[in-house]
């Protein structure tokens, strides 16, 4: 495949500077530390908390929405260290030591992020609903340098779906977007 | 009249809000005190429950109440209308897969799904009826949307009879789920009689009615917010069970409750759209016109309440022929009552008309255009009324010429691309232009901004920026001196944002609003100043109503893998003045790619022993993905039209899907000549 999936692989697993609590976290709360969009946030969840779930309900960071909490629509996308995932697949203390990038930390104050602006321009959404996923998605896709053509970003763009069926518009601000970030 | 016949493409106002997570949604909300509600759903499709043991859940850390049948108030869920019958933990009855059977509630969402996952339900199961085919529990609904279910013109069994050319086939469509991609999502928070609820829905003024109902509470104690709205398509347009559910246990745990549904649970109570099945017969002379077109429907409800999907409702409409005759059956089955989704009628009615029609066209053999333009209805023949106006023709030939329907070489399997077999279809789309008495508030503050106040909702449709648009053309000033407050029953009242409808509905009502404003200030008023409009639809209709459009499609099938690709859409529109030209185009091109899934796609398929649903997730539920999605173009074709509502403009949220699926299915026969009369087109159908 391709060499994302060993490092995604070692941002699931626990910090190497709590390995003696790994053993022993929950079933109750337990104090973390979690670094979101350059701030770092202290908080108490239990083990069982997902990092999408601690965002929102925990850190009122309600940019990143729940749409399946399965996996399978991509609305929950978050960038860990520079990574897309779905974070309602991934617990939140696994985390610690992560840098975590979700919606709301990529504009500069009111200066849009160039894929930000793109996807305003091109109208690529209409509900909105899936829209911070399908930025993040597309900034991570770009940094990647996946960025190979119309039919490259199409697949690699397909984790995010947009039921309001705006596509063909997310396909030109991707370009654009990507454009605007070379 | 200020306004431009195609209105300017302006970025949405609400654009920066939405791709900076700012944008609020129903379930982003966090009153304080807020605690966590979770539904718990039956495990079987027909029955009855037995028993609920909730000692383990009642034992589990956080948990604040268990609400179950044994324990639940007395409510008033029955259904009336398009006001469908709530299952609110009433009785001990099942009648469907994923039925409401208990809420949980406690302090976090984490407590309230596991103590949930611990609640034990022994069942009796009885056997179901889920496939219309097998259900005797069949009758004819007394009426459709206002109008009768069956309808006759001429006689057309006599004119089928003696017609040269006779054509008789079944269509059939699966159920299949809304599922947008925010879950129903509901905040209920009380302040002793008054219940005040943040909900996903298409049309607060109207969920703040049945709540008001189903609480027997008056409706001045009930209000609803909805800023933002994660989609709909239909089924956040009724109140469903979740809606009572959370307000309900926000009562039972005095705090503010929230309650998401799971993606399974969106294929539970909040509607789909029904099964049917439709025979079509046409009779024509051999020059491919009608004589006699006859379409009926069977399509599926619940055992206890009613949903008619409409599919015959274009067919009395969209061709020229003398002899008509349309109805429509109900099957009852032990299933969910359906509701509207996206098109309701015309999306399934469509696929089974404009494949016989192309059916009909290869009979004849004259080219698919060529046939409709023959049969091309000059003026509403069911209504005999002209038409506000339309442009049908345009849409052909722009359509044609854009998509290049001339390289067609109409024979099946003569077209091909490396080993791909390469097809070219197309179709009619059209739906029905709709309003509703709508109001809105215009207000110009002394530093010259302007406040639009309605009571509608943006589903993604763009109300937050076509409505400053309506009313900084007609004010004449900068649309960034405006600014939309909408999604509230504070606000003035506004219809369901369904049915194509809250252009024509809400638009004219700013229009209106506007325009007396600029009438105030022109005769030296000054500001601050407001005006309210309370329009409403003449009574008495001179007018029969409709956008039309046209739709081409190229496919790409795998002659070894029956596989089908759209490689390619066209879709040309004329539909009365159109209010912003982005979002507009925006909006044809989601409903066609809505087309794409249903031809290919999406089905919800049921344990036909349980009557269980094992399709209930986005893996199993297929949606078009990006990957999915072809090149697509979306034309708008200019229109002007006097007559249809004070703004002259005819919605366009959903005639997008209509036609699509058939012009699918008829490219696939053109590339394969394989007829897929039964959606979706999966490819074991094409492997011969």
């Amino acid at each position: 495949m391709d060499s994302a999936i060993p490092e995604l692989a070692t941002a699931g697993t626990l910090p190497s500077a709590a390995p003696a609590a790994a053993s022993i976290l929950g079933p109750g709360e337990v104090q973390i530390e979690l670094e979101v969009n350059g701030e770092r946030h202290e908080l108490s969840v239990e083990p069982r908390v997902t990092l999408l779930d601690a965002l929102r309900e925990r850190l009122k960071l309600t940019g990143t929405k729940k749409g399946c909490d399965q996996g399978t629509c991509g609305a929950c996308t978050v960038l860990v260290n520079d990574r897309a995932i779905d974070s309602c697949l991934t617990l939140a203390v696994m985390h610690v030591g992560d840098r975590i990038t979700t919606i709301e930390g990529l504009a500069s104050g009111e200066q849009l992020h160039p894929m930000q602006a793109a996807f305003v321009e091109h109208d690529g959404f209409q509900c909105g609903y899936c829209t911070p996923g399908q930025v993040l998605s597309a900034v991570a896709l770009v940094r990647e340098g996946r960025m190979t053509g119309d039919d490259a970003i199409r697949e690699q763009m397909s984790g995010n779906i947009c039921r309001c069926g705006a596509y063909e518009n997310i396909l030109a601000a991707v370009r654009d977007g990507a454009r605007r970030m070379a | 009249m200020n306004l431009p016949l195609v209105g300017a493409p302006h970025d949405r106002l609400d654009g920066p809000a939405k791709v900076t997570g700012r944008a609020t949604y129903a379930a982003d909300f966090s009153p304080a005190g807020l605690v966590h509600a979770v539904m718990v759903t039956s495990e079987i499709g027909n029955g009855r429950i037995v028993r609920i043991d909730d000692a383990e859940t009642r034992r589990q850390d956080g948990v604040l109440a268990v609400l179950t049948h044994e324990n639940a108030r007395r409510m008033h869920p029955e259904g009336h209308g398009f006001a469908f019958a709530l299952m609110l933990l009433q009785d001990d009855r099942i009648r469907y897969d994923r039925q409401p059977i208990a809420v949980v509630v406690a302090e976090s969402f984490e407590q309230a799904t596991y103590a949930a996952s611990l609640l034990r339900t022994t069942y009796e199961s009885e056997p179901p009826i889920t496939r219309i085919e097998d259900s005797a529990d069949r009758y004819t609904p007394e009426e459709i949307f206002d109008e009768p279910a069956d309808v006759t013109r001429g006689n057309p069994d006599r004119a089928f009879a003696g017609a040269p050319v006779q054509f008789k086939a079944t269509y059939s469509t699966p159920v299949e789920h809304h599922n947008p991609i925010e879950p129903s999502a509901t905040i209920a928070e009380w302040e002793g009689e008054r219940l005040t609820v943040h909900d996903s829905t298409q049309g607060v003024t109207n969920a703040r009615k049945r709540l008001a109902t189903v609480f027997g509470i008056p409706v001045s104690n009930v209000r609803v917010i909805s800023p933002f709205l994660g989609g709909g398509f239909g089924c956040k347009g009724a109140v469903w069970s979740h809606v009572a559910l959370a307000a309900m246990a926000a009562r039972a745990v005095g705090r503010p409750v929230k309650l998401v549904l799971t993606r399974p649970q969106m294929f539970g109570s909040i509607g789909y759209r029904p099964r049917t099945i439709q025979s079509i017969a046409l009779g024509a002379d051999r020059d491919g016109r009608l004589s006699c077109i006859m379409h009926d429907v069977l399509s599926q409800t619940s055992t206890f309440d009613e949903f008619v999907e409409p599919s015959a409702l274009v067919t009395k409409m969209l061709y020229a022929a003398k002899n008509v005759r349309t109805t429509h059956t109900l099957a009852r089955v032990n299933a969910a009552t359906p509701t509207f989704m996206r098109a309701p009628g015309e999306a399934t009615g469509s696929f089974a008309l404009e494949s016989a029609m192309d059916e009909l066209a290869y009979a004849v053999d004259i080219d698919p255009i060529e046939l409709r333009l023959r049969n091309y209805a000059e003026r509403d023949q069911s209504e005999n009324k002209p038409f506000s106006s339309k442009s049908l023709r345009e849409c052909y030939r722009i359509g044609a010429e854009k998509f290049g329907w001339s390289e067609r070489d109409p024979k099946p399997r003569s077209m091909r691309n490396g080993r791909m077999l390469v097809g070219m279809g197309m179709a009619t789309a059209t739906y029905p232009t709709n309003r509703a008495a709508a109001s809105a508030v215009v207000r110009m503050n002394e530093d010259g901004s302007v406040v639009v106040r309605s009571g509608t909702q943006d589903l993604g449709t763009g109300s937050y920026t076509v409505y400053a648009q309506v009313a900084a053309e007609t004010l004449d000033i900068p649309i960034e001196r405006v600014r939309l407050e909408l999604g509230d029953t504070d606000l003035p009242p506004a219809p369901l944002s369904a049915g194509s409808m809250t252009a024509a509905s809400v638009g004219s009502a700013v229009y209106e609003a506007a325009s007396a404003l600029r009438e105030r200030l022109r005769k030296g008023e000054k500001a601050p100043i407001e005006a309210r409009a309370d329009a409403k639809p003449q009574e008495h209709e001179r007018y029969s109503k409709h956008a039309f459009g046209a739709q081409f499609v190229r496919v790409e099938v795998d002659p070894d893998l029956g596989e089908v690709r759209v490689r390619r859409m066209v879709g040309a529109f004329a539909a009365g003045r159109i209010l912003n030209a982005k979002t507009a185009r925006s909006q044809y091109l989601g409903g066609m790619l809505w087309g794409i899934g249903m031809a290919l796609h999406e089905v919800t398929r049921f344990d036909e022993r349980t009557a269980r649903i094992v399709t209930a997730n986005l893996a199993d539920y297929l949606v078009p993905v990006h990957a999915d999605a072809p090149d697509m173009e979306a034309y708008i074709v200019e229109e002007e039209d006097p007559h249809v509502n004070p703004i002259g403009v005819k919605g366009i949220g959903e005639i997008g899907i209509t036609g699509v699926a058939a012009a699918i299915a008829n490219a696939v026969y053109h590339a394969t000549g394989i007829r897929v009369r039964d959606l979706p087109i999966a490819c074991e159908k094409l492997l011969r």
